[in-house]
This record gives structure tokens, sequence and C-alpha cells, in this order.
């Protein structure tokens, strides 16, 4: 069993597991901080950005003025954002058999997996997970398309002059590998290779493996995955939620017993409580507008967004804020408001029970019914006939690369009065605030993640208690900037394995045991030998079918007739040819019964010499040994053929046969 | 029984008040017979209870046996339910426990004797040897009726020579807490008893002659301490425990040295795990003269208890010590040793090498115990918060026997405080791992708040101001704090900030406190904006304390109106949460102290609108739908017109007629008493500014000039329309009201009617204010609803003139309504009387059902 770990983000993970024949790749998340390093796409022109002076090397070198630019002490690339992808080299990704996918953060790799690698195989996910991951990857997609880039750099990628430049970009690791984003096209032959799967779903894979997705509390439709043969249980555990928010609760009971278990996805935050950080985004919020100021609140078009609109529907009137727009502009902020009231079945509890009133499963509803939260496609068109000051205004997208993000950030920037609150967690807020300095309104960093925290997991894995525990190696050790705080790793017993990206691990699981069918023949002619009391022995002689994984033990063929004529025996016979069987024999030989026995039998010089491993039984006069060991008995004479037989009956005397 | 302190005249009355009357005395047989009546179900336990409450009041002042000779018929009730074949246990219980009662005077214990009817109770061939004896209610009456009994020699004799005294010992370990506890009680009493009643020359070590009955029992403890049973041992420590805090006379020395060294013994002893009791009762010890005032012995057990004893054990053997003033020093350096040593550790644990000098001298203190209690993730929390539970207890003794190290326990408190919210990185391994348990916890984090408070008002821990706001201002910030920890930090804060400006007073440490009275307002602004109301709610409370408590200090002025605090408390009076709009009321009504009521208004903008806050104050006294704002708003208008924020008098008083009027028919009772305390301080500061003694023992002025202010005054009050609320309140559906409604009449009359002149203004005539007034006095004496109390006039009585109301005020008994209403509302239910009517009732329906049957 072999972990292929190709991705060095703990949140964004992907690896592929090699189990019994099959090649299983878990999750293709895509690792996007990669964008932090090249300047914002903004949506107009911004005089600011244009301006912004080409760096230029120590020695006076400007020939990367153009690609580089400064802003502030930071150093830019001034290109379309590219994106880190997976590993692809560490083993030939067209030979994976499926893809199975935990949430829809996790699959937005799948493009650069599907169409860039000869796969052939299925990806599985649930219903909710595909029509969310398409949301995020179409407003990807839309955000950076429709601002086009005529340049494209890639003189700084080259290692000599990497080296030249100050960190991060000094320190970005295989920039080579950096891809521009992929396209709409790409985006749909991917997704057609989904195959659509409910949770507690059985899917057999090949007849080696069954997989099996289980509720993970995380998002709408994410996913646990359970891979098993019949001896043998993994669990992948990614981007859980042990907290009461929108989706179904995570079904933690089916992960007991797991021999080993993949723990990936948890909390970014791990200091931070979500509770705190939502009063926190509250109080802050209420602040801002009191004050005549605006909200930016940079973040994803689904997830944490539908638990801030409910927060925020309860808290509005509350603080006074029933007057203050809210707004959410995305391409895809009309779907994704709508697609998560129709996904009643993958909610929790109580907004499944509201469905039943009827009544939308969230308040979101009513926010919009009200005009107190309207949505927009994009700035362009309706919003901007509709824009009132002061606002809150949801937008993408978090890194503050791309997306109508940019372009708020440009217009309030300049105020102190506006605050920027950072509710997604994938993204250094001091990073993603870095070309846009100097900067007047106020930031404030309230990371809202739901995923599991170290207490939560440890409480889980006494729970369940898995046999090996395997985990990304920033779980094993206290996060750098809080190297005191050994409470934030996993402490478990045997210690986790842990993985780094392009490593591959060997899992320490052996595999021990197959299931094998009998006929009902085949039992049938079986005569068990009871050998101690309980245990019963017989031998079995059959032939074994292997095929789709599956062995079968059939009745051997008839031992050949004699032939009955001098008939050419028939090339078809070619099932294997079965020679009369030996029986097996049990039992131990008692040294000084077996010495009498000798004696009755007229070998009178006998003597008996006790070994290491059990005793020599000297026949003197016939020049004869018998060796008699636990496992094993020998009769050394020489070249007499009627003693050995001889000596041999006797000593199957006193053993048992079957 | 000898009752020397009582004054015959006491005895007389208390007999008097106490007596069977009559009426109940007819009563009395039959509630007997009814209750001896088997094929009664079950009766009322209240009521049984009540009945024997009368009989203990009955023969308390009375040790005759006239009760029971009065009375036969209850002696027949015990000797019938002795007779039953199967009592109900309750009866029985009750039978027992009325026969203790009735047998604690030697008098009646031998009426009752002469029957045998008390041996039959209590003795071998009583209840404890039948069936009923399983029901812990009976062995709960047969202790409680010994108990009652145990009186005199003549019950302890019985008791001792029926063999009574095993039984008690029995159910020192009985099943049921009650009874066990009660076992053990009685035992003591008796003890205390037969020393003291039996022994004729004072006991001593040498010459040590108990009486019969003690000897019993301290025979049995000491045999019980010497076994090897921990339940017997653990029997007779409760036992010792409360003789000796219960008992401080010196016998009590010499029945401890005859068990001292046996109890020495257990605190090294490893088979018998009885350690635990000992702190309580080495404790006990302690208080007691006897043992206290020794030199020596008891001492030394104590410094070996401190010694041996789990930290958790001696910690309140610990506390208990350092609270006595009379204890040998070196015995208290021990136990603040042990107090401390976990804060100690702490510090420690925390510290880098050699940078600060611990709470505690090495030499003294064997940390290895501590540190591993620390470093389990069970017990850690548990010895902190149990430490830090003492440490509070000792620092709020207003007199502290002892110095505590104030810096010290303060930088401990600090790094505990750090640990629990992950900001320390601590050197040591063990720092690590405490650090690892304390992360988070609540409780820790609750109580170690609680202390710093309380340190804030003891002096020499000082020098770390700055980094404590430091620790207090990442605790208000932080989105991690839970609402209980921020409401102990804002307390904490709040008892800092009064410390810091005392000493920004004493030297030149402005600048500092500007800063950080600065970033408290910029953090209390944000959780003002909290969406948990709870944290609104203590914001809110944090900000009254403050100003409360600084609102001389110019710098606290200055940075509180300079910061967003007071507009956004403004907005919270609107907040959906009842409870915060009442904080709110009441911040915003202090917040006036500073800003349109100060003497010298802030320059800052013209936001603060009085006009404006005071008629939003008024319409949430007049629509808000909950109690507590309007309640809150009331309590500020008393508060205002306290402090004369009032204004001047003809303002004061329309504001405080409109006030009246809308709250005179508010649903909540304790709006309207607030209404009646503002028109009491508007009355005594109306008089008061015109002249009038508000004090009827103030010297009175000339008959011309005071009845000149009494129409003044009257006239404020009759436009103010106070008379028709006062009037109509006394007829309030809730007494608290009537009550004060009464008492600010009652003040009025003083002094419109000094009491020289009262006598001849009663007369009201025949003319028609004289119907009306007749009438109000009708009408206060039927006790008429108020919601239906005619204020109109049209009854002839104008409640706005002020002729009818001096009238009125001379007429009306109001000393009579006044102890009408002081009365207990149950106080015709109450009655011995009306007990037994009720347990007659109940057995009458059962008659009547049964006639029914026939």
């Amino acid at each position: 069993m072999k972990l292929y770990c190709l991705s060095g983000h703990p949140t964004l993970p992907c690896n592929v597991l090699k189990f019994k024949s099959t090649t299983i790749m878990l999750d293709c998340g895509l690792d996007m901080t990669s964008t932090l390093n090249f300047l914002p796409l903004p949506l107009v022109q911004s005089p600011r950005l244009s301006k912004l002076p080409g760096w230029v090397l120590k020695d006076g070198s400007t020939f990367l003025d153009k690609e580089l630019k400064e802003c502030s002490g930071h150093v830019f690339v001034d290109s379309v954002p590219e994106f880190c992808l997976p590993e692809t080299e560490l083993l030939d990704l067209s030979t994976v058999d499926v893809i199975l996918i935990s949430n829809y953060h996790c699959m937005m790799a799948l493009p650069y997996i599907t169409e860039y690698t000869g796969f052939t195989g299925t990806v599985y996910a649930t219903e909710p997970t595909v029509q969310i991951g398409r949301l995020l990857m179409e407003e990807l997609v839309n955000s950076i398309e429709r601002v086009p880039k005529a340049q494209s750099a890639s003189m700084w990628k080259n290692k000599e002059v990497q080296r030249l430049l100050p960190a991060p970009l000094k320190d970005a690791v295989e920039v080579s590998m950096w891809r521009k984003c992929y396209t709409m096209p790409e985006v749909n032959a991917a997704l057609s290779k989904i195959q659509l799967v409910g949770y507690s779903q059985k899917i057999e894979l090949f007849g080696a493996v069954q997989v099996t997705p289980l509720s993970s509390g995380y998002a709408l439709g994410s996913s646990n995955w359970i891979i098993q043969s019949h001896y043998e249980k993994v669990s992948y555990v990614s981007g859980s939620s042990l907290l009461t928010t929108h989706p179904q609760p995570m079904d933690q009971a089916s992960l007991k017993n797991s021999d080993v278990l993949i723990l990936t996805g948890l909390t970014q935050i791990p200091t931070a409580n979500p509770d705190g950080m939502v009063g926190e985004f509250c109080s802050n919020l209420a602040m801002t507008v009191r004050n005549g100021g605006n909200v930016l609140v940079p973040c994803y078009p689904s997830g944490v967004i539908y638990d801030l609109l409910e927060c925020l529907y309860q808290y509005i009137d509350s603080a006074g804020l029933s007057n203050v727009p809210f707004y959410f502009i995305s391409p895809v902020a009309n779907s994704s408001l709508e697609f998560s009231q129709i996904f009643a079945e993958w909610l929790c509890h109580n907004k499944q029970t509201k469905v039943y009133l009827p009544e939308p499963p969230f308040p979101h509803a009513e926010l919009i019914q009200t005009n107190k939260l309207k949505h927009y496609p994009s700035i362009h068109g309706d919003f901007s006939n509709d824009f009132k000051q002061p606002c809150v205004v949801f937008t993408g997208h978090p890194s503050l690369r791309f997306g109508d993000v940019v372009h708020f950030m440009e217009l309030w920037g300049k105020s102190s009065l506006n605050t920027v609150i950072f509710t997604e967690p994938d993204f250094s807020y001091l990073d993603a605030l870095a070309p846009y300095q100097p900067l007047a309104m106020k930031c404030v960093y309230c990371p809202i993640d739901t995923r599991l925290n170290f207490i939560q997991v440890s409480k889980l894995l006494k729970e369940v208690q898995p046999l090996h525990v395997v985990c990304p190696e920033q779980y094993t050790q206290p996060p750098p900037t809080q190297s005191h705080r050994t409470d934030l790793m996993i402490d478990c017993q045997p210690p986790p394995m842990s993985y780094r990206r392009a490593e591959v691990l060997t899992l320490p699981y052996k595999r021990r045991y197959e299931k094998i069918e009998i006929m009902p023949e085949l039992a049938d002619s079986l005569v068990p030998l009871e050998i101690k009391p309980g245990i019963s022995l017989a031998t079995v002689s059959a032939v074994l079918h292997t095929k789709d994984n599956k062995h079968v033990l059939q009745l051997p063929p008839k031992p050949p007739q004699p032939p009955a004529s001098k008939k050419r025996k028939r090339v078809s016979d070619d099932v294997p040819e079965c020679k009369p069987l030996k029986p097996l024999l049990s039992g131990s030989i008692p040294v000084d019964q077996f010495v009498q026995t000798l004696e009755k039998h007229g070998f009178s010089d006998v003597k008996v010499e006790d070994t290491a491993k059990g005793h020599i039984v000297l026949l003197q006069e016939a020049e004869t040994l018998i060796q008699i060991e636990e496992d094993s008995t020998h009769i050394i004479c020489d070249n007499d053929e009627p003693l050995r037989v001889k000596l041999r009956d006797l000593v199957l005397k006193f053993l048992q046969k079957f | 029984m000898a009752m020397s302190f009582q004054k015959p005249w006491f005895l007389a009355r208390a007999r008097r008040r106490f007596a069977m009357t009559r009426e109940c005395a007819v009563l009395l047989p039959r509630v007997c017979a009814a209750l001896a009546d088997p094929r009664q179900p079950g009766s009322d336990d209240t009521c049984l209870e009540k009945l024997l409450d009368w009989f203990q009041e009955l023969t308390l002042f009375d040790s005759t046996v006239q009760l029971v000779q009065d009375n036969p018929c209850l002696t027949e009730f015990i000797t019938s339910v002795l007779a039953l074949p199967e009592p109900s246990p309750s009866i029985l219980s009750f039978t027992l426990r009325l026969a203790g009662i009735l047998a604690a005077s030697e008098n009646r214990f031998q009426h009752l004797q002469q029957e045998k009817l008390l041996a039959r109770l209590f003795g071998r061939d009583g209840p404890l040897n039948s069936a009923v004896w399983e029901d812990a209610s009976v062995r709960s009456g047969w202790v409680q009726g010994v108990h009652n009994m145990m009186h005199h020699q003549p019950a302890l004799h019985l008791l001792c020579s029926g063999g009574g005294i095993d039984v008690i010992f029995t159910l020192q370990g009985d099943p049921s807490l009650f009874v066990a506890s009660a076992a053990s009680q009685l035992l003591v009493h008796m003890l205390t008893l037969s020393v003291e009643s039996e022994t004729t020359k004072p006991l001593s070590t040498k010459d040590c002659d108990w009486p019969a009955c003690a000897q019993m029992i301290i025979k049995r403890i000491e045999d019980s301490l010497q076994s090897s049973s921990a339940s017997h041992i653990e029997q007779s420590l409760k036992l010792l425990t409360s003789l000796f805090g219960s008992c401080r006379a010196t016998w009590t020395e010499v029945l401890w040295l005859g068990v001292a060294k046996q109890i020495e013994s257990f605190l090294t002893e490893e088979t018998v795990q009885v350690q635990h009791m000992l702190a309580n009762l080495l404790l006990n010890m302690a208080w007691s003269p006897v043992f206290r005032d020794t030199e020596g012995s008891f001492w030394a057990l104590v410094t070996s208890a401190l010694e041996h004893l789990t930290p958790v054990q001696a910690g309140p053997l610990a506390v208990g010590i350092l609270r006595l003033y009379k204890c040998p020093q070196d015995v208290r350096i021990q136990a603040l040793t042990v107090l401390l040593q976990p804060m100690d550790c702490i510090l420690r644990a925390a510290s880098q090498p050699l940078e600060y000098a611990g709470l505690l001298d090495e030499s003294v203190s064997d940390p290895v115990t501590v540190e591993s209690l620390l470093s389990s993730r069970s017990s850690c929390a548990n010895l902190l918060c149990q430490t830090l539970a003492h440490l509070e207890e000792l620092l709020s003794l207003s007199r502290l026997p002892v110095d505590l190290p104030y810096t010290s326990l303060l930088r401990s408190l600090m790094t505990i405080l750090q640990f629990c919210n992950g900001f320390l990185s601590p050197a040591s391994p063990l720092g690590s791992t405490i650090s690892r348990i304390l992360i988070n916890c609540f409780r820790v984090q609750r109580s170690a708040l609680d202390v710093l408070a309380a340190l804030s008002e003891r002096k020499g821990s000082d020098t770390l101001i700055e980094s404590l706001f430091d620790l207090l201002l990442a605790y208000l910030e932080s989105p991690n704090t839970s609402p209980t920890v921020l409401k102990k930090t804002f307390q904490a804060t709040s008892k800092w900030l009064v410390r810091l400006q005392e000493l920004s007073c004493s030297n030149s440490q402005g600048q500092q406190t500007e800063k950080i009275l600065e970033d408290v307002f910029l953090v209390l602004q944000k959780r003002l904006c909290s969406p948990c109301w709870e944290v609104r709610d203590s914001s809110l409370e944090f900000l009254t304390v403050l100003i409360k408590c600084l609102r001389d200090q110019d710098e606290f002025r200055q940075s509180l109106l300079s910061s967003e605090v007071p507009r956004l408390t403004e907005n919270l009076l609107e907040d959906p949460e009842s409870y915060v709009r009442a904080s709110a009321v009441t911040a915003v009504g202090h917040l006036a102290f500073i800003t349109y009521f100060a003497p010298e208004p802030p320059v800052v903008g013209n936001q603060y609108n009085k006009e404006n806050t005071v008629a939003k104050l008024q319409e949430i006294l007049s629509t808000d739908p909950e109690g507590f704002p309007r309640r809150a708003v009331i309590s500020i208008f008393i508060k205002w017109l306290r402090q004369g924020c009032t204004g001047q008098l003809e303002d004061t008083e329309q504001f405080v007629s409109r006030v009246i009027q809308t709250v005179e028919h508010d649903l909540d009772w304790e709006v309207r008493l607030g209404g009646l305390e503002l028109i009491e301080v508007f009355c005594s500061q109306t008089i008061c500014q015109l002249g009038l003694p508000q004090c009827p023992y103030a010297p009175v002025s000339s008959a011309v000039t005071s009845s000149i202010h009494w129409n003044e005054s009257l006239q404020v009050f009759c436009r103010a329309k106070l008379f028709s609320f006062l009037f109509r309140s006394l007829c309030d559906c809730d007494k608290p009201v009537g009550q004060r409604a009464c008492d600010v009449l009652l003040g009025l009359r003083s002094n419109f009617y000094p009491v020289s002149t009262l006598e001849g203004s009663q007369g009201t005539g025949d003319s028609a204010v004289g119907h009306g007034i007749a009438w109000l006095q009708r009408t206060l004496r039927q006790g008429s609803l108020a919601q239906n109390f005619p204020t109109d006039g049209s009854n002839g009585v104008d409640f706005q003139d002020p002729e009818n109301m001096m009238i009125a005020l001379g007429a009306i008994e109001l000393e009579e309504l006044h102890d009408e209403l002081n009365r207990s509302s149950d106080h015709v239910e109450k009655s011995p009387q009306s007990l037994l009517q009720d347990i007659l009732a109940t057995v009458g329906t059962i008659e009547e059902n049964e006639a029914d049957c026939y």
C-alpha cells in the first residue's frame, strides 16, 4: 500500500493511493497562493497600478522591469496570475483509475489532471460538490478571462534569474510548473467525467475495493471517504467539521476500525474559534457602518458566506443596520444563493425540516425578498445604478488578485472610514494586501475556518481508533510562528506518519488476508478433522479461479480416466493434472514410547540424545539416525531403503493423517 | 433546664403567645384521633411538620406537665399508634418526634414514662426492631425524637441503659445521609449533655472520671479509631470534628489527648485513607480556644498535617490557619507555603532560570508533589482553581493576619492568564505541559481574574501595572475570550483602572494612563457592537462602573468623551434584548453626569442633547414592553433627582409629575415602587427647599411662616398630582407598594401635622369634604382594588386640592393601615387553629366519602 503525495498544501491535498491493484487519487486541490506573487487584475484601468515602477536589479540591470513591478517594497509579477499545480512527475497520472473528491474547494485542479495527463478514469463526487465546484471554477475563469492581459511574463522563472529576485519570489517553489488558468471548455470536459454519488453509497472498484463517501460536516455535499476491501479499511478524512453550521453533521461512527486514516484539511487557523470570529466580524462591520464607512468582505461565492449572511440576518436589526444595503457580487452569485436552497437533503437537520414547512432553508432568501441583500453578476450594469453608500460588499476573489474585489480595494482603500474584513482563511491577509499599500482603510482579520481543530482531532482519533494515522508534515509540529504551542499538533499513539510534497510513503500496513470463496460442491466434499477442541482442519484440493479481483475455489477436475481407447489426449484438457495427494501429518512423537516401539521391533541398541531442537535417536548397529524435531523428522540411513521404510512406518504410527 | 437569661416577664409573655387556645384544645382530640386512624391515607407531610413546629413552640417556654395533662389526647395518640400492627411510616415518624418534643422537659418525660411510652417508642421493643425500621423516615424520626428529648439525665439514662447508644452508632453509617448525619449530631449532643450535666468536678487528664454515658460514647470512638475499618474511622472523625466545632469546653482537650496519638498516625498511615477528613477536624480545633491557646503538641500536629496531606487536602486547612489571628508564626508560614506553592510552581515553570525569584524560598518547599499535580490534565485545573479561590478568600478579608508577596503573586497570576490564552512560550518542560493543559481553560481564567480583581486593592503590586494592562487588553480584545471570562476581565479591569488613576494622581504617569484608557475605550467600542447580547450587556455594566468610580477624573472624562463609546451606548437604548436596554439606560443615565449635568459641560460638539436623552428615557418608561428597562429608567430618574440634576423646582415639579403619571399605571410593581421613591425624594427636597423642617425633631418655625410653607409645598404636591397616586397605591395589589405609599403619607403627615397639632385636626365635619374623606376612609378600609380607585373627584375627594389633602392626611387612620399592611398576608392561615382545621378538613372529606360508600 503506497501513498504518493502530490501537493504540499495541507488543506488543498492531492494524494494518490495504490491499494490492491487500484490507483485512487484523493482530491485534487489547487494551490492558489502562487497568485499572491502577481499584480492584481483591475477591472477598470488603474492609474496607480499602471504607474508602478519596474523592478531594477541591484546592479542596475533593467531587463526585468517589464515583468516585475515594485510596490511599497514588494515585487510583483505583472502578468496573468498562475497557479501551482500538483506534482505530475511523481507517477504516471494516466494510470489513475478513479479520483475521489471530498469537497468543492479540493477539486479546483481537476481540469489540469483530467485534460492534460491522459487520464481515462472516473471522478466521483456528490452533487452539491460538483455544482458548487463548477460555480467556483466558472467564477475563477470568468474573473481572469474578462481582464485579458497582453503580456505574459516568463523570463523571471528562469532559475538563474529567479535566484537574483527578492523574497518571496526567490523562494517560490516549482515555478516552472505554474500554469495559467484553464478555460471553460476544459472545465466542462473535466466535469463531464464526474459520476455523482450519495452519502453511504457503496461503489465497487474493479471488484477489488469498495469506496463510500460519508458526510464530513464541512460544506454542502462535503465528504470523507472509506476505501475498503474485505480485510483492510483506509479512511480518508479531508475538510471535516463538528460545528453545527448548515451542512449535514459529520459521520464519525463509520470511520471506526480503520487500519489507516489519512487526515488532511484541518483548520488553518487553529487558534481562532469560529464563533468568536463571527462575533468579531459582526462587531467590526457594525462599527464601520455606524461611523459612515463601507465594509468589503473578500470571499468565495459559496460556503462560509451562507453562515455569515445567516448571522447578519439575526444581527442587523439589533445593531440598527436595517437600512444598510448588503451587496453580493459574483458572476455566480445568483446561482450560488439559489443552489444552496435546493440541496435540502445535504443540509443539517434544522434546515431540512424547514423545507417541509415549506420555507427556504437559508434566511438569505428573506434578505433578498426584503431588498436588504442584493446580488449582481458584476459591478457593471445594474449594480452601478443601485449602489448606495455606506454599504457592505461581499465579493471575490479572497486573494485580492482578480475579481470585482480589486475594484473595491482601489475605490475604498484611501479612506480610513472603510474596512476590509478577511473571513476566508486560505490567504495571508498581509500578503493579499501588499500590492495595495499604502492603504488607509482599516483591515480586520477574522478568518472563519470551521474545519476540525487539534482538540477535536484528538477526540476524534480517540473515538475511532485507527491503527495508523497519516497526515501532512505541517500537522506533526507546532505552527512555525507559535513554536511553543505544542497543543497545536496531532498527538496520537503511535505517532502519525507524515508526508510532504513529492514524497512516496509506504504505508505501514501489510495485507495479510484475502477472501476466497469455496464453491458449494467443493465445500460438500471436505471432511474436517478436529485436531484440537474447536479447531478442525481439512485439506482442500481445488482450482483457484481468479477473475475481476474475486477468488473462487472450484472442484478440481476429475482425475483423468485411464484412456478407454487409445485416442489421443484431447488438447482442450487444459486443466492442470492432479496428482494423488499425500496425506498431511500432524501430532508429535513421544520419544520414550517411540523407543519402546523400536525395541519391540527388534532394535536393541537404541540411544537417545537431546538436542536443542528435539532428539536424536541413534540405532548404532544399523548406523542409522532418526532426528526428531518439532516440525520435521529425518531418517538418515545409508542406502537401506527397506529399513528406512520400516522406520518411517513406525514414525507414522504416532502421527495423525488427514 | 436552666434558662437563667430569661426574665420572668419575658417568660410570661412568651407563654401567653404560644399558649394553647381554647379553640385549639377543642380541635386537638379530633385531630389526634384522625391521625391515629390507620384507615386514613398518609397525611400531608407539611401539615405534620407545621404541627410539630407548633408543639415545639408550645413546649419551648413551658416545662410543666400541664400540656399533657390538659390534653390527654396526646398520650392517647401515642398509645394508639404504638398499638397499631402496621403503622404508616410517616405517622410513626411523626409520633417519635412528637414524643421527643413532649419529653424534652423532665416533668413531661416522667409523665409519659408512667405508661412506659418512651421506653416503648425508643427502646428495644419499639419500632427499631420492627419491619418499619427499614423505612428511612422512621429511622430519621427516631433519631430526631431522641434528639428532641435529650435535655435531661433521665432521657440520657433511658437511652444508655436500653442499648440506644449502639443503635445510634450503627445509624452513623446509615445509607440515608440525613439519618447518618443526624445520628452523628445526636452523639455529639449526648456526649456534651452527659459531661456537662453529670460531672461533679472538672475533668483532667490525670483524673479522668467520665460519666457513664460519656464513657460509653468515648469508648466507642476510641475503639472505632483503632479499628481497621475506614468507614468507622471516618464516622468517628466526623463526630470529633463536629464536637470540637460546637463545644469549646476544656474537657474536650481531655478527650482529645486520649485519641491524639491515634489520629496523628493517620497522617502517615497508608493503609487507611482518611487523610481528607483531618483538615476539617484540625481546623475546627484551631478555632477552639481550648487547643489554639495551647503551646506545643496541637500546633505540631497541624504542621505535620500541612506537610503530609496532599496539596488539595491541605489547602482548606492552610487558608483556615491563615485566617486565624492567634497562631504561631512558624505554622502560619508553613500554611502560606502550602497555599502559595502552586503559584510558585507556575512562576518557576514559566520563567527563565534565575529570571525572577519564585514566590517561596526553595528551602521550605518541596515542589515535587505540586509539580506532578500541575502536570496532570485531571488535577491541574482543580488544584489551581482551589488555590485561587483560597487566595481570593484571603484577599477579601479586610484585615489579613499575614502579609502576602503581592508582586510575585501578581506575576504568577499574570503567568496563569498568559498560559490560558497561549501567549506564553515557557522555557521549561513543565511549563510547556502546564501551558498545554491550561490553554482555553475558562475555569482557571475566571478564578485567576477574580483574584486579580481582589489584588487591585492591595498596595505593593504596582510595578507590573503596565504589563498587566497589556494582558487585560489582550483578553478584552481576543475574540476567543468567552462571555463569562470577558465579564470577569471587565471587573478586574475596572478595579485596576481605579488603581491606575490613584497611581497617576500620585506620580506623573498621566501619559501612560491616557494611552491605556484610549485602548480600553477602543476595545469597549467593539464589544458594544458584539452580536452576543451578554457581551453588550457586560460592556455597558463595565462602562457604568467606570463612570461611577472615575467620573471626577479629567483624563477619564476626556478619553471617554472623545471616543465613540457614548454614541454607541445611546444606540443601545434600542437594543432588541431587554437586559441590554436596561443596562444601556443605566449607562446613559450615568453618562449624563459627565455630559449635560456636569458643572462644566464638555466642549466636544453638541452631540449630547439633554432633552433628547430625557425624552428617550421617558419613552422607554412609557412604552417599553419589558420591565427591566422601565425599572432602570425609574432608578436613574431617582438618582438624577437625588443628585439635583433635574433643574430648578418648577422644572423638577413638571418632571416628577410627568414621570408619576407614566408609572402609576405600570404593570410592574417595582416600577410603581420606584415612582413612590421618586415622590419621597421629591417631597423631602421640596419641603427642605421651602424651609419646612424635614425632620419632626428639628426646631419648628413659627406657626405663621410654617403655614405659608405648608400651603406652598402642598400646592406643589397637589399640582404634581402626587396624592392620587399615593392614595391609590395604598390599595395596590402588591404589598410593598402599599407599604411604601403608607410610609410616604405618614412622613408627609408628620411634616404637615406636628404631633401636638394632630389631635385637634382630625374632625372632618359634615361638609362635602367631610363626606369625601369618609368615603376615602371606607374605601381604604375595605381594600378596594387600585385600578378601580376613582381619583377623578367624583366621590367628593379632590386629590389636587390642598385643603382636601390636608384634611385627608389628618383624618385617614394611616397608622392602622400601616399595621394592617405590615401584617403578613397569611397571618390567618398560619394560625395553629387553621392548621388543625385543615387537617380535619382533609379527614372530613374522607369520612364523607366513606359514608357514600356505605
